[in-house]
C-alpha cells in the first residue's frame, strides 16, 4: 500500500518510543493499584504490644493471649516438662534452635524461653499456619510412649516440643517463633516489645 | 445454505439486524450449520452441562450479592439472614453451594472424556490448553467463594491456601501479607476475596469459556472414534459423519439437561450438605483465629492436589508438587505422541494406564479428607507418585518400545522412588514402606515392562476410516 517513500527508519523509532512510553504509563498506573492491597495505615496501626500477668498461669497450663490477631501461648512448664524437652534432642530438626528468624537471641536456648519455667511462643504452625493442639500428656496414647508433651498440628500433622521445638521429618521445616517479648515486672510479660523495641 | 429460512428473510427486522450484525451467521456457524460428529455418547453431555453450570451460578450469585455483606464483623450473621429469613433464601444459597460442587463433577468427567478419546491431540491442543486454564480460575473461583461465608473452615481453609505462597523461598512472607492485606486473615482479605469472587474471576472465566468454544468450533469436535470426520465431505463440503448442532444435539443435549437437573435438585432440596462434603459442619461456626478446628480438610474437588502436597515432606517442595499436579495437565497434548486419539483403538497398557490414572486421582482425593496418619501420609505419597507416572506413561506409550528401552526406562523409574525410599527408611514403618512399595512398581510393570514381552498388550489397534454407528 503507502509503502512507499517511508522512512523506516523513523517509522520504527515512532513505533518503539510509543511503546516505551507507553508501557511506562501502564507500568505507573498499575503501581497505585497494586500498592492498594498491602496492608493500610489503619491495619498497620493495630499492632499494638499486649500485657499478660503470668503468675495466673499454673503449672503445666497452656493459655492462649492474641496479639495481633494471632494466639500467643503462654505456657507454664512444669519440672518434668522441662526434664523431658533435653529427652527429644535427637529427634528434632532443629535441636539448637540455629534458624535465628524464629526467635530473639534471648530464647535461643534449650527452652526457648528467658525463663526456663515459662515459654512464650506464637500458637501458629510454621508450616501453613494452622494453630496446634496442645498435647501437654507424657505419653499420650494418641502421640505413642516416648511422647514428652507438646504440640500436634490436626491440619498436616507436624508435632512440636514443648519448647515449640519441630520434630524430623515434618510438613513443617522451623520452630514456632517465638516474639519479641519481656517482663515489665516479675510477673508482668509484654508480647511484642522487647529492650530492643516493638517487634516489626 | 440456501435451503435455511433464516437466509431468505432478506427484509423485516432480522434482515435489519444481519445487515448490521451477524446474527444469522453466528446462528448458522455455531449451531444450525456447525456440523458435530454423529456418534457422540454419554460422554458429551458434560460440556453443555458446564454452560448451564456457568449460567445457574451467576444467577444464583447474583442474586446472593444481594444480600450478602462482605465485612468480617457482618458476613456470618448476613449468610445466616439469608438462610433464615430471606424469602427462597436457602434455596438460593444451596443452589449456589450446590452448583460449586456440580460444577467440579461436570468439569472432572468433562476432562475425563478428554483423556479418553484424546480430543487434546492435534489440531485441539488450544481447547485443552482454555480447558486448564479454565479449570484453574475455576479453582480459584471457588477458593474465594469459599471463604465468604467466614464460618471456621472458610477462614482456616483459606489460611492454609494463602499460607502456601509463604514457603516461596525469599519473598513468600511479604507476598502473603500482600495478598492478605493485612499481617492476619482479616476483614481486608474477606473484602477482595469478595472483589474477586464476583466481578474479577467470573470476567475471566466468561472470557477463557467463550475461547475454548471458538476454538473447539474452529477445528471441530472430536468424537468416541477419534476420526477427523472433516476429512470424509460430501459435494457440499459437508462432513459425511456430521450432523447440525441445531437440532440434533441441542435437543440431545436437553436430555442430558433434564436428568442432571433432576439430579441437581435432589441434592439441593435433600442433601445440601453432601453429607459433609459439600458444606462442612465447622462452617457454621463463626470464624475464629485463635481456634483451628481439629481437621480442616479443604472441600472434596481440591483434596487430590492436597494429598500430593501432604505427601511431600518439605513445604516449598509440597507447594511445588501440588502445583506441578496441576501444571502437567498443560503439557499433555506434547507428552502424548500417540497418532491414535480414541482409548477404542489404543492398546492394553495405555487403557489401564488411564484407568489406574483415575483410580489414583479418587483415592488421592479420599486421602485428603482424612486425617494425616503415617500411613494416610504413605499412601498419599505412593498415589502421587502414580499419579505423575502417569504423564511419563503418556509419553512413554506413545509408540511400541523395545525390551532394552523398557526395561532400562522401568529401572530408573522405580529406581528413582526406591533411592528415596532408602533414604527416608524408618525401622519403624518398615512394612508400611515395603508393601506400599509395590503399588506403583506393580503399575509401572504392567504398563512398561509386561508390554516388551506380551506385545499384545502394549498394541493400539487399526482406527477404521469412518466413524462407528
Amino acid at each position: 500500500m503507502a509503502n512507499q517513500g517511508v522512512n523506516r527508519g523513523r517509522r520504527r523509532f515512532l513505533v518503539a518510543a510509543t511503546s516505551v512510553v507507553g508501557g511506562a504509563g501502564v507500568a505507573a498506573v498499575a503501581a497505585p493499584f497494586l500498592a492498594s492491597l498491602q496492608p493500610s495505615a489503619r491495619a498497620q496501626a493495630a499492632g499494638a504490644p499486649v500485657e499478660f500477668d503470668v503468675s495466673a498461669v499454673e503449672p503445666g497450663q497452656r493459655v492462649s493471649v492474641e496479639w495481633r490477631g494471632q494466639p500467643i501461648w503462654v505456657v507454664r512448664r512444669t519440672e518434668e516438662m522441662i526434664a523431658g524437652l533435653s529427652e527429644v534432642t535427637d529427634r528434632l530438626r532443629d535441636p539448637e534452635s540455629e534458624v535465628e528468624s524464629q526467635q530473639p537471641a534471648y530464647a535461643q536456648n534449650e527452652f526457648r524461653s528467658r525463663d526456663p519455667e515459662v515459654l512464650v511462643v506464637i500458637g501458629i504452625c510454621t508450616h501453613l499456619g494452622c494453630s496446634p493442639s496442645y498435647r501437654p500428656e507424657i505419653g499420650d496414647p494418641e502421640m505413642g510412649a516416648d511422647w514428652q508433651g507438646g504440640w500436634l498440628c490436626g491440619c498436616h500433622g507436624s508435632r512440636f516440643d514443648l519448647a515449640g521445638r519441630v520434630y524430623r521429618n515434618m510438613p513443617a521445616a522451623t520452630n514456632l517463633v517465638v516474639p519479641r517479648h519481656m517482663y515489665r515486672t516479675d510477673t508482668l510479660l509484654v508480647i511484642g516489645e522487647d529492650e530492643d523495641g516493638e517487634a516489626i | 445454505m440456501a435451503s435455511n429460512p433464516d437466509t431468505k428473510i432478506q427484509g423485516g427486522l432480522l434482515g435489519w439486524v444481519d445487515a448490521r450484525f451477524p446474527l444469522s451467521q453466528m446462528w448458522n456457524e455455531h449451531l444450525a450449520q456447525y456440523y458435530a460428529p454423529k456418534n457422540f455418547n454419554f460422554w458429551y453431555f458434560f460440556g453443555s452441562l458446564a454452560l448451564l453450570v456457568l449460567v445457574i451460578q451467576i444467577v444464583s450469585g447474583i442474586f446472593l450479592t444481594m444480600f450478602y455483606k462482605p465485612d468480617a464483623e457482618l458476613a456470618f450473621a448476613s449468610v445466616e439472614y439469608i438462610m433464615r429469613d430471606v424469602e427462597w433464601g436457602w434455596l438460593i444459597r444451596y443452589m449456589h453451594s450446590t452448583g460449586a460442587s456440580m460444577f467440579f463433577v461436570v468439569v472432572y468427567l468433562h476432562m475425563f472424556r478428554a483423556l479418553l478419546y484424546g480430543s487434546y491431540k492435534k489440531p485441539r491442543e488450544l481447547i485443552w490448553i482454555f480447558g486448564v486454564l479454565i479449570y484453574l480460575v475455576l479453582m480459584a473461583e471457588a477458593f474465594a467463594g469459599y471463604l465468604l461465608p467466614w464460618g471456621q473452615m472458610s477462614y482456616w481453609g483459606a489460611q492454609v491456601i494463602v499460607n502456601l505462597f509463604q514457603t516461596i523461598p525469599y519473598i513468600g512472607p511479604d507476598l502473603v501479607t500482600w495478598i492478605r492485606g493485612d499481617f492476619l486473615l482479616s476483614d481486608a482479605t474477606l473484602n477482595r476475596f469478595f472483589a474477586l469472587h464476583v466481578v474479577a474471576l467470573p470476567l475471566v472465566l466468561i472470557m477463557l469459556v467463550a475461547a475454548h468454544i471458538i476454538a473447539l468450533h474452529e477445528v471441530g469436535s472430536n468424537n468416541p472414534d477419534g476420526i477427523n470426520i472433516k476429512d470424509n465431505k460430501d459435494e457440499n463440503g459437508i462432513p459425511k459423519d456430521g450432523i447440525p448442532f441445531h437440532p440434533y444435539y441441542s435437543v440431545k443435549d436437553l436430555v442430558g439437561v433434564g436428568v442432571f437437573l433432576m439430579v441437581f435438585a435432589v441434592i439441593m432440596f435433600f442433601f445440601p450438605t453432601g453429607g459433609g462434603l459439600f458444606l462442612k459442619p465447622d462452617n457454621m461456626i463463626p470464624a475464629d483465629p485463635l481456634v483451628t478446628p481439629d481437621l480442616i480438610p479443604p472441600v472434596w474437588y481440591f483434596t487430590s492436589m492436597y494429598s500430593v502436597l501432604r505427601s511431600v515432606p518439605d513445604p516449598f517442595l509440597g507447594v511445588v508438587a501440588m502445583g506441578a499436579a496441576v501444571v502437567m495437565l498443560f503439557f499433555i497434548p506434547w507428552l502424548d505422541r500417540n497418532p491414535v486419539l480414541s482409548m477404542r483403538y489404543r492398546s492394553f497398557a495405555a487403557k489401564f494406564n488411564l484407568a489406574v490414572f483415575v483410580v489414583a486421582f479418587v483415592i488421592l482425593g479420599w486421602l485428603g479428607l482424612q486425617q494425616a496418619t503415617t500411613e494416610v501420609s504413605e499412601m498419599s505419597l505412593r498415589f502421587a507418585t502414580v499419579y505423575f507416572a502417569f504423564f511419563f506413561l503418556l509419553w512413554f506409550l506413545s509408540k511400541e518400545r523395545s525390551v532394552a528401552f523398557s526395561l532400562i526406562a522401568f529401572a530408573v523409574v522405580v529406581g528413582i522412588y526406591t533411592i528415596y525410599d532408602l533414604l527416608r527408611f524408618d525401622p519403624s514403618d518398615a512394612s508400611l514402606i515395603m508393601w506400599s512399595w509395590l503399588i506403583p512398581t506393580v503399575y509401572l510393570f504392567v504398563t512398561m515392562v509386561a508390554p516388551a514381552f506380551a506385545r499384545g498388550l502394549g498394541r493400539d489397534r487399526a482406527v477404521p476410516e469412518r466413524v462407528t454407528s
